[in-house]
């Protein structure tokens, strides 16, 4: 489970002013700042535009082009099972909607508590090993729905 | 005397429980009161082995796997020399799995400590960075061209001639950028070679770099694979320490300074274009192409991108020289490949090889079958841009040409196997449907086509005039195909129409089609 810290101007645009040197520096900025907040905040949008000599347009349309990036924090637990095709040969679909009704959430939403985000992730690179899932960065594979049982469990808790 | 153990760190042997192994191995040396080093390594690409536990004899390396926390202390004896185990797979060497293979590019993986520049260079590391320091710019690239490398990322294109054009294209600063955006479902290669051997990564580069006159490389890996982020952060820090990354590269004249980017989530950012676009800090759309990324690409300078194993494969290609890569393999597809067998498969994993080995070899006999122990009925060729393939096609020789004679391709080498229980009409809508979701939105045969699929397969699923219906989708796919700007919207239609093609039957069709084909 990560932890983040509430909304600073200040704090932003030092994140901003660390990275700005860099070539190319959206990307690392934007990923700086989800780091430290949990999610790209609307009120940084401008920040980041200021710094890049962008206008807030092109800002929100790079945010919002990368599944990566949140508008909103997620969770306090993130659930990503692979819905790509290996996994999908390995029992995936069934497991995927266990995990949806067992959180009563789609794939893609968040619990009511906000305890759990379930989303879909494209391939995790563990194809051998399949179905495969990650808990707020932790890898897991061969799931079955004893091991998928004990993910939701440890993520509802 | 301390007991050497190897235990992966590759994040396929940590979703299976590695990290509990070693911590389990560390407890039961402490009771039993034994010395013992744990080395962590990269994966030996045997996954249904793992979590595999080696241990250093005189003999050689002996393994055992798969390991559970519960088996740490009856595999410590086993170890100690004190009786069989069940789990004992003899010297890992001799596994025929492995002995089967010619591992060319993967020949340190899983074996040596991947943070140790010393293992790597008692490995036969940086041989190949010497002597092209030795040869000079001019003949590094004649010797990638005759040695018959090309794209490993799929499209195939001979690297020899793309840093000829750089190493040609006069410019103030140019760029090596390296493809490690492996979003094809079945591969895992370039994360096993960023976790298991990132210093081969870092000498490809290098080497690339003096060849056509680039100073800074970026290498762009998808945020799915922190594991590898890390590694090959940590893998250039040491780099830079030991010299051979910044200025005077192993005591030549030569800079390379390289740099980890870390993608965001779009599938689509490992089409070459729009990765460079990514690495500038935009959106992820891609480029028409002219102007070619070799004349203008990563902020409109000359830049080299290549594929992750293309790059990997350059350090033996210098050190044993062009001729004896190119000994390997048929046709026009030289040198080995890094196949990576996934999905419902018994023995899963990578298996490093000259080209030519049939589909059937890789599946059936290699790879073991399904793990759910029902017939193979379908597998995927080339992630999800790539061709489905039936049984009746399994004479086929994994060669670039011969796939695209077959209207398939290999893309990056992975195979993904179905049982018979997959519904061929479910996956050509998955196909639209990823299309669709990870579309960039430039041009409209992907953008709309991938939606209007979705749809159309619908329709035929449902029944409503499947056969109208089926004509549409052809029609569809023929526009996609000839109409989009790059490989997502241009290749969906391989995996749609390979579907309804070999597999008429489940779209409401009689399989007599297939036979008239």
């Amino acid at each position: 489970m990560a932890v983040y810290e509430p909304w600073d101007m200040d704090r932003a645009k030092r994140i901003i002013a660390e990275q700005a040197g860099a070539e190319g520096p959206a990307l690392p900025i934007l990923h700086a700042l989800q780091e430290t907040f949990g999610c790209v905040p609307e009120a940084a949008v401008p920040l980041v535009a200021e710094t890049l000599n962008l206008s807030r347009a092109e800002v929100h349309g790079i945010v919002t082009f990368y599944h990566d990036f949140r508008r909103e924090p997620a969770g306090r637990h993130v659930l990503k099972l692979c819905r790509a095709e290996a996994c999908q040969a390995a029992g995936g679909d069934a497991l995927a909607e266990r995990a949806e009704k067992r959180l009563g959430v789609a794939l893609g939403q968040t619990t009511a508590d906000h305890r759990v985000t379930l989303e879909a992730t494209y391939c995790l690179g563990l194809c051998a090993t399949a179905p495969s899932a990650m808990l707020d960065g932790r890898v897991c594979g061969r799931l079955d729905e004893r091991r998928l049982d004990a993910l939701l469990s440890e993520a509802q808790s | 005397m301390t007991l050497r153990l190897f235990v992966p760190k590759d994040a396929g042997a940590l979703a299976v429980g590695a990290e509990e192994v070693a911590a389990a191995l560390r407890e039961a040396a402490q009771a039993k009161g034994v010395a013992i080093e744990i080395v962590r390594t990269g994966s030996r690409g045997l996954y249904w082995l793992e979590p595999m536990v080696e241990v250093s004899t005189p003999a050689g390396r002996i393994g055992f796997g798969p390991v559970t926390p519960a088996d740490a202390a009856s595999v410590l004896d086993a170890a100690l020399g004190q009786g069989s185990h069940p789990l004992s797979l003899g010297l890992v060497g001799e596994i025929d799995w492995l002995k089967r293979q010619t591992r060319l590019t993967f020949a340190r993986c899983g074996i040596i400590d991947p943070m140790s520049i010393d293992d790597y260079r008692a490995n036969g590391g940086f041989r190949g960075l010497e002597r092209a320091v030795s040869l000079g710019p001019e003949a590094i690239v004649e010797e990638i061209v005759q040695s018959g490398l090309r794209g490993r990322g799929g499209a195939g294109f001979p690297t020899g001639i793309k840093w000829r054009t750089v190493a040609q294209t006069i410019a103030p600063q140019k760029y090596i950028v390296c493809n490690a955006d492996e979003g094809d479902s079945g591969t895992f290669a370039d994360r096993m070679l960023l976790e298991g051997d990132p210093f081969v990564l870092i000498e490809g580069m290098a080497i690339a770099g003096i060849a056509v006159g680039a100073t800074k490389g970026y290498v762009y890996i998808r945020s799915e694979y922190p594991h590898s982020v890390v590694a090959l952060n940590a893998a250039i820090v040491i780099a830079k320490r030991e010299g051979l990354l910044g200025a005077g590269i192993g005591g030549s004249e030569y800079h390379f300074d390289l740099e980890v980017r870390v993608g965001a989530g779009a599938y689509v950012c490992g089409e070459e274009t729009a990765m460079l676009e990514s690495l500038e800090g935009r959106r992820g759309i891609v480029r028409a192409k002219p102007p070619l990324p070799a004349h203008k690409g990563l902020f409109g300078r000359p830049t080299v991108i290549n594929n992750l194993i293309s790059l990997a494969s350059v350090p033996w290609i210098l050190s044993e020289g062009a001729a004896a890569y190119r000994d390997f393999g048929m046709g026009r597809s030289r040198g080995t490949m890094p196949i990576q067998l996934a999905g419902n498969i018994k023995q899963g994993g990578l298996f490093e090889t000259a080209f030519g080995v049939t589909l059937g070899e890789l599946v059936d006999d290699i790879g073991g079958g399904t793990f759910t122990g029902r017939p193979v009925r379908a597998v995927q060729v080339g992630g999800p841009l790539g061709a489905y393939f039936p049984r009746a096609l399994f004479d086929t020789p994994f060669d670039y040409e011969a796939f695209a004679a077959r209207d398939g391709l290999i893309g990056h080498g992975g195979i993904v196997v179905f049982d018979d229980t997959v519904d061929m009409a479910r996956q050509a809508r998955f196909a639209m449907e990823f299309c669709a979701i990870e579309s960039c939105g430039k041009c409209t045969p992907c953008r709309i086509g991938s939606t209007r699929g979705v749809e159309t397969v619908d329709r035929i699923i449902r029944g409503d005039e499947p056969a109208a219906n089926l004509a549409v989708l052809e029609d569809l796919c023929n526009t996609m195909k000839f109409g989009s700007l790059c490989a997502l919207g241009g290749f969906t239609p391989y995996p749609v129409v390979s579907a309804f093609t070999h597999f008429p039957e489940d779209f409401g069709r009689t399989p007599t089609l297939q036979a008239a084909e």
